[in-house]
């Protein structure tokens, strides 16, 4: 004997979910059967600015698209527009490039890892992660002038170099910031509550993570090896990069990923600080951008592509960007069906959601 | 015996908690951190402005007005998202950054931000005909 349907609405404001997303959950008890997704909370039209302005100052507005992966944003923007036009950067800013990613990777990962406390209800664990995120944040201050909005990329490479001197002082702090790390992340994999609420729930298999086009730790959680970064783009190359999966294909093989890649992070940062070449960190930008280019790179949510076209005149044609949380909704609906309907707010979470670069 | 390792563990934390200094700053008694490169608030020289009004057709946020015939030029500070984009792209060299945030305020209190120019175009040594 079946029970009766309801639909359950969810978000797009509520208390437990941060990010302005609407689910329509129809229930059969407390079991969840569907969940529809309907977006469009916050949509600000930020890419069709892209004919009213400079292509070189909408670096700035590129870069606003979220704010936490705002510099990923910005230098797939100005690599795009570099590909476009045929510049190369030099090495130091590649790399310089480089670092930054993977810092904004740390501090978007261990804002995703407080979250993700918060919504397991353990708030003394979200405070430590967002502890460890400030002194992340610090370092980007220092380092570009901006806590979460950099504002340092451009075309044709990076508005500031770090000197080699703080580049190693760098490397000194992220011994204690390693340290820190370990214990955290101790508490995520092998805690016993916390492992009750996230191991089996939101499952993914790895061929439905592929058919369904999951990206980022999704993907890799569910045992897909797919990262950008492979693709070796900016210095990646050099630095022999390797992805890293989980496969359980659950909340918590999601959880581990982002976990492992903490220290990869961390390892890949100290490989940069080391091999960072000396040298300019930018070149002259002449001419306008003529032609088509997608251009892609791995943020910490997972792949992002800017589409890029331009006429030969200095504003774009035409912009258009595909963030991870997007391609990551289909991988969520499928996760939903079947889950219970209190553990709905944490395996939304589970995918990192970010709408608001999602809808932009 | 486990009991025992588990309490070690947590008079361990227990005293770390108790013992060590709060993490977070008592703003505004204390000051807020900055860094040499914080972008903090935009500067602005009158004394060397041409009024070429490239910073008002090039700022992202249109923070900027240049009143040529007036020679007033403005910022609103709360439209100015700190980018430094203007700083590049005046030749002139009249914007610069400081690294102190601005305290909080409204709009009546601290908006639009009005400056005279005072350059002066100097006389430009006549060329010999050739
Ligand atoms: S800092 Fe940026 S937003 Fe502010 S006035 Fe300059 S260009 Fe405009
Ligand atoms: S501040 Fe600089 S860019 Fe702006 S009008 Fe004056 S000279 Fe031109």
């Amino acid at each position: 004997m079946s029970s009766k349907r309801t639909v359950i609405p969810f978000g797009p404001q509520h208390p437990v979910l941060p990010e302005p997303i609407h689910l329509d959950l129809v229930v059969e008890d407390e079991h969840v059967v569907e969940a529809i997704p309907s977006i469009g909370y916050v949509h600000r039209g930020l890419e069709s600015l892209v004919d009213r302005r400079d292509y070189s100052d909408f670096v700035f507005l590129a870069e606003r698209i979220c704010g936490i992966c705002s510099f990923t944003h910005s230098s797939t923007f100005c690599q795009g527009i570099e590909g476009l036009m045929g510049i190369e950067i030099p090495d130091r800013a590649r790399y310089l490039r480089t670092l930054w990613g993977e810092y904004s990777r740390l501090h978007s990962h261990l804002l995703w890892l407080g979250l993700f406390a918060d919504a397991l209800g353990f708030e003394s664990l979200f405070y430590n992660a967002w502890k460890i995120r400030e002194s992340i944040l610090n370092e980007m201050e220092a380092t570009t002038g901006g806590r979460v909005i950099q504002g340092v990329c451009k075309v044709g490479g990076v508005r500031r170099d770090v000197s080699n001197d703080f580049l190693s002082g760098m490397d000194n702090r992220l011994d204690a910031v390693e340290d820190e790390m370990r214990e955290l992340v101790n508490v995520f994999l092998n805690d016993y509550t916390v492992k009750k609420r996230v191991c089996g729930k939101g499952k993914l298999s790895a061929a439905d993570a592929y058919a369904l086009g999951a990206v980022g730790p999704v993907a890799r959680g569910s045992g897909v090896a797919q990262d950008v970064r492979m693709t070796d783009y900016l210095a990646y190359k050099d630095l022999g990069f390797k992805p890293i999966i989980a496969d359980s294909c659950d909340g918590y093989g999601r959880c581990e990923v982002r976990c492992k890649e903490l220290f990869q992070s961390v390892d890949l940062i100290r490989r940069i600080i080391t091999d960072i070449p000396d040298g300019d960190v930018s070149v002259a930008v002449k001419g306008n951008p003529d032609g088509e280019y997608f251009s892609r790179s791995e943020q910490p949510r997972g792949e992002v592509i800017h589409y890029i076209r331009g006429n030969g005149t200095k504003n774009l044609t035409q912009f258009r960007v595909r963030t991870p949380t997007l391609t990551n909704v289909p991988a969520l609906v499928s996760m939903l069906a079947g889950c219970e309907l209190a553990d709905v707010p944490q395996i939304v979470l589970t995918i990192d959601p970010c709408i608001g670069c999602m809808e932009r | 015996m486990y009991g025992a390792v588990i309490a070690m563990k947590m008079l361990k934390t227990i005293i770390k908690q108790l013992t060590h200094k709060p993490v977070t700053t008592k703003f505004p008694a204390e000051p807020a951190k900055k860094f040499e490169a914080t972008r903090g608030h935009i500067v602005f020289d009158p004394s060397k402005c041409t009024s070429c009004t490239i910073c008002q057709k090039r700022c992202p946020a249109q923070a900027i007005t240049v009143d040529r015939a007036n020679k007033i030029w403005t910022i609103d500070r709360f439209k100015c998202v700190i980018c430094g984009g203007c700083i590049e792209m005046c030749k002139f060299k009249c914007l610069s950054m400081e690294n102190t945030y601005s305290a909080a305020a409204t709009p009546a209190e601290r908006g639009i931000d009005e400056y005279v120019i005072t350059y002066v175009k100097p006389e430009r040594p006549k060329k010999e005909a050739e």
